[in-house]
């Protein structure tokens, strides 16, 4: 009962929201779009939550680098039960080319930093799709990894993750210092009440620079257009079973 | 003759331009047999045009470095064999891959984008420094890739100036490399201290007769509207007419109508089928970011409106608990 665990937390476009690509190919449309937290960010604060509710952990920090708005998500997670927050502050062309790699570098730099015994990030950001930024911050601090994870329980130095692979589940035995990547079936997050969202106005959000974690934006990955998928040509209905055999059959798919 | 010089320079340069690309394939494999995957990121890693070698780590790799020897395309295969690989967790795995790295210095390292693979490229490529490129849907040139984003609704091509590419591959977007016609070369590597971090449980897969959901020809899937696990029979029948796999949407995995490995959508399985078949779905943008590649795809569901029709190729508004035994009925009699 004595550790610290930091959540990536990452602000996106609303899951529900039908995404525009630009006409001029550079990106998808972000000016005027409804925005929260990442679903599986959520998932990653309400286990940290409540492994600091059962006592296993003291203290919570959610972290988010982005531009000023992500002062937004931290709040979120802050209503949800962190404790305090840390906005990396990073804006203009260097968000841009903000991605797993830039991320894990500052997640680690923190880590060591707040001393943190345990980083849970969600599994991906359903925006880039990328599924990276755990096992990469995993990496630089040369920790162990339990990635997807459908289960985590706290034993003696260690943690035991129940982690979704594609024929079923698996259970490893991890040390800490651990990153952890949150799967969608690991918990269901709780809602923010109002008297929490209140009292977490009063919690603090410290403000720091890429720089003065000594991580350095540079990006060798260049975006050379974003353009929208191919249509699928319009289907027709069918008005019974047996028509829809039929088709299927003449169609040569059956 | 000053021409014929100028040509064979040309094609002398080309060659080594050529022969300056190495992949290495992290090959997945149960130890008794490869998974198939593999054998769609070796086609992958045969269109960047140079030498293509495979890893094989295990505690076990016998059978399955015989397997890959005899795949086209593949000129190498390294072995690895130590009781430290067991269960194939990325912190003894990483080590290796780095040290194999350094011995032959590819300019290429990937592996299919499979649970197995999303869990250890990145890891890799943050020990080497450099990003990693998720789930390639396309190769344009050996540094640009095609990959989805936002759950399939854009396409986003990158440009990647690493000195190493790291990148895991989309199974459904590749065919598989052919299994036989190979001749490759078989070499033993030299394997890491162990790290000793972390330690392989056990494992609890799903055990099914159907074929496996992301290479199966004709999907059946299953939504909210089955109303519960004992309904997912009636898909089961129809699917074994069909000698279909079984997907389900999040709604029925969250319902427990059936164990998340079947989850067919943006966090779960991406299939692109001949056939998919989506019974009692609403359409999701997260479900259909997992099928909408299906060449042919079929909706039953009693809502005209719902959104999964308009990206069926077929579809049918009809009750499913008439209409999918009926279907079933249908198929039996041929």
């Amino acid at each position: 009962m004595s550790g610290r665990v930091l959540v990536g937390v990452k602000r996106v476009i609303d899951y529900a929201v039908k995404i525009r690509v630009k006409p001029d190919k550079t990106g998808v449309v972000t000016d005027g779009v409804k925005h929260s937290m990442n679903p599986f960010c959520e998932i990653a604060v309400e286990e940290a939550v409540r492994l600091k509710e059962k006592k296993l952990m003291k203290e919570v920090i959610a972290v988010s680098c982005g531009p000023q708005q992500c002062q937004e998500t931290i709040r979120t997670a802050l209503a949800m039960g962190a404790d305090r927050g840390i906005h990396v502050e990073v804006s203009g062309k260097d968000y841009e080319n903000l991605g797993p790699l830039q991320v894990s570098k500052i997640m680690a730099a923190l880590a060591k930093k707040e001393e943190a015994s345990l980083v849970i990030v969600g599994k991906q950001a359903i925006d880039g799709d990328c599924n990276q930024t755990g096992q990469m911050t995993a990496a630089l601090l040369d920790w162990p990894q339990g990635t997807f994870a459908s289960q985590v329980s706290v034993e003696g130095d260690g943690l035991k993750v129940e982690r979704e692979i594609d024929g079923g589940l698996e259970s490893i035995r991890i040390k800490m210092p651990a990153v952890v990547t949150a799967d969608l079936r690991l918990n269901e997050p709780r809602y923010a009440t109002l008297p929490n969202i209140m009292k977490a106005k009063k919690k603090k959000i410290a403000s720091v620079k890429p720089a003065d974690l000594g991580v350095e934006l540079t990006s060798r990955l260049e975006i050379l257009a974003v353009e929208d998928p191919p249509q699928r040509q319009s289907g027709v209905k069918v008005e019974s079973v047996q028509d829809l055999v039929t088709k299927l059959r003449d169609s040569g798919t059956l | 003759m000053f021409k014929i010089i100028n040509k064979q320079t040309l094609r002398q340069v080309g060659s080594l331009m050529h022969r300056s690309q190495s992949t290495l394939v992290i090959a997945e494999h149960t130890n008794e047999k490869l998974t198939p995957i593999t054998l769609n990121a070796i086609t992958a890693a045969s269109k960047l045009g140079g030498e293509v070698s495979c890893l094989v780590a295990g505690t076990d790799c016998a059978k399955v470095a015989d397997e890959l020897s005899k795949v086209q395309g593949v000129k190498k295969v390294l072995v690895a064999e130590h009781a430290a690989y067991k269960g194939s967790l990325p912190e003894e795995l990483a080590p290796l891959i780095l040290a194999t790295q350094q011995q032959f210095s590819f300019t290429h390292i990937c592996a299919g984008a499979s649970a197995f693979g999303k869990s250890l490229l990145p890891r890799v490529a943050a020990k080497l420094d450099v990003a990693p490129i998720s789930d390639i849907i396309a190769i344009k040139s050996p540094d640009t890739f095609v990959r989805t984003i936002y759950a399939g609704n854009a396409l986003c091509t990158v440009k990647c100036n690493e000195k190493v590419k790291v990148f895991t591959v989309r199974g459904t977007s590749f065919e598989a490399a052919l299994t036989t016609g190979g001749s490759a070369t078989s070499e033993q590597v030299s394997t890491p201290v162990p790290v000793g971090m972390s330690e392989w449980l056990d494992q609890n897969l799903t055990k099914t007769d159907r074929p496996e959901l992301t290479s199966a020809k004709v999907v059946v899937s299953g939504g909210r509207g089955l109303k519960s696990g004992d309904n997912f029979k009636l898909l089961y029948d129809l699917a074994d007419q069909m000698h279909a796999a079984v997907g389900a949407s999040r709604a029925a995995v969250d319902a427990g109508f059936v164990p998340n490995d079947m989850q067919v959508g943006q966090t779960g399985k991406i299939v692109a089928p001949e056939l998919y078949i989506a019974v009692g779905i609403s359409g999701a943008i997260q479900h259909l970011a997992g099928m909408k590649d299906s060449k042919t795809i079929v909706a039953i569901n009693k809502d005209p409106e719902a959104p999964i029709f308009q990206v069926a190729d077929y579809g049918l508004v009809a009750d499913l608990f008439k209409a999918v035994p009926e279907m079933t009925e249908l198929l039996k009699k041929k």
